[in-house]
């Protein structure tokens, strides 16, 4: 059981990126006013770990939170607009808002090693499996 | 390649309806910010997604590119245009992985905007952090408001 793990997602917000839509959706409102994205998020597994990408541009690693409690990770990342107040617009293509996602994590895990890097953008998220959910080589002894 | 024009507002004079097609499109406009929603960009679907500010000296744009080798972009400014291009790689794991979900977009982009004003194409500042270029282009003097006193 190795791979054969799921992450499922809590509920859609519009994703920011090749659809860039606001937030139109019915889950729990966020308590700030503003926009919220949804970032475009790569998951995969390997036998020890789950390790999600997720590009959130402007985000600094201080305006962004991370939570996993019950196996739900939450990911929350605040822009501030980097606009001046002495400067009007000439074209819009995107908005300074929050992104947030949610996942529900099928395995369990090791709280206490999670590693987060936020590197242009981009935040990496390795979750250590916790031990005993790891798949254990079982020897067939002969004779 | 995408060619754009940024100037707002200007009126166009290529077909019978071009100023009703303005005119609904600004209702359109109208009726989503009453709506709440501040879904007002022109959401073009290019990536990388810019914005574009001006105030009295300089014209911004600005791009979200997350997670790219400020290497591998290429800004290039002549007259009044601006040219971006660049490629996006998303490295390959060196373990053996199963997938969940791949929804982080990778290749070559390329994009040129017309901007309002002529600018100084030898003073352009470009600055990648946290995942956002962000170009200062001052504008060319002849461009520049001017104060005019008025004699009495």
């Amino acid at each position: 059981m190795s791979t054969d793990g799921t992450t499922r997602e809590m509920r859609a917000e519009p994703q920011k990126g090749a659809v860039h839509q606001p937030s139109r959706s019915n889950g729990p409102e966020q308590t700030r006013p503003g926009v919220v994205y949804s970032p475009a998020t790569d998951i995969f597994e390997t036998e020890n770990s789950i390790t999600v990408l997720a590009d959130m541009p402007g985000v600094q690693a201080a305006d962004l939170q991370i939570d996993l409690r019950e196996s739900v990770l939450t990911l929350t990342g605040r822009v501030a607009a980097p606009e001046s107040g002495y400067e009007s617009d000439v074209l819009r293509e995107y908005r300074s808002g929050t992104f947030f996602r949610q996942f529900t994590l099928s395995e369990r895990i090791d709280q206490a090693k999670i590693d987060a890097k936020l590197n242009d953008g981009v935040l990496r998220l390795e979750l250590p499996k916790v031990e005993r959910a790891r798949p254990r080589q079982i020897v067939v002894k002969t004779g | 390649m995408s060619i754009r024009r940024v100037w707002p507002g200007r009126p166009v004079f290529n077909g019978p309806h071009a100023d009703f097609d303005q005119v609904r499109h600004e209702l359109l406009r109208l009726f989503d910010t009453v709506a709440g929603d501040a879904a007002t960009e022109a959401a073009t679907g290019a990536f990388p997604p810019l914005n574009v500010t001006q105030d009295e000296d300089n014209v911004y744009v600005r791009a979200e590119i997350p997670g790219i080798d400020a290497d591998q972009l290429s800004i290039s400014a002549l007259g009044n245009r601006v040219s971006l291009a660049g490629k996006r790689e998303i490295q390959l794991e060196p373990d053996k992985v199963s997938y969940h979900r791949r929804e982080r977009a990778e290749g070559a982009f390329s994009r040129t905007l017309s901007l309002p004003v002529e600018i100084d194409a030898e003073r352009v500042d470009a600055r990648y952090a946290n995942g956002i270029l962000t170009l200062t282009l001052p504008k060319a003097e002849a461009a520049k408001p001017r104060q005019i006193a008025v004699r009495v």
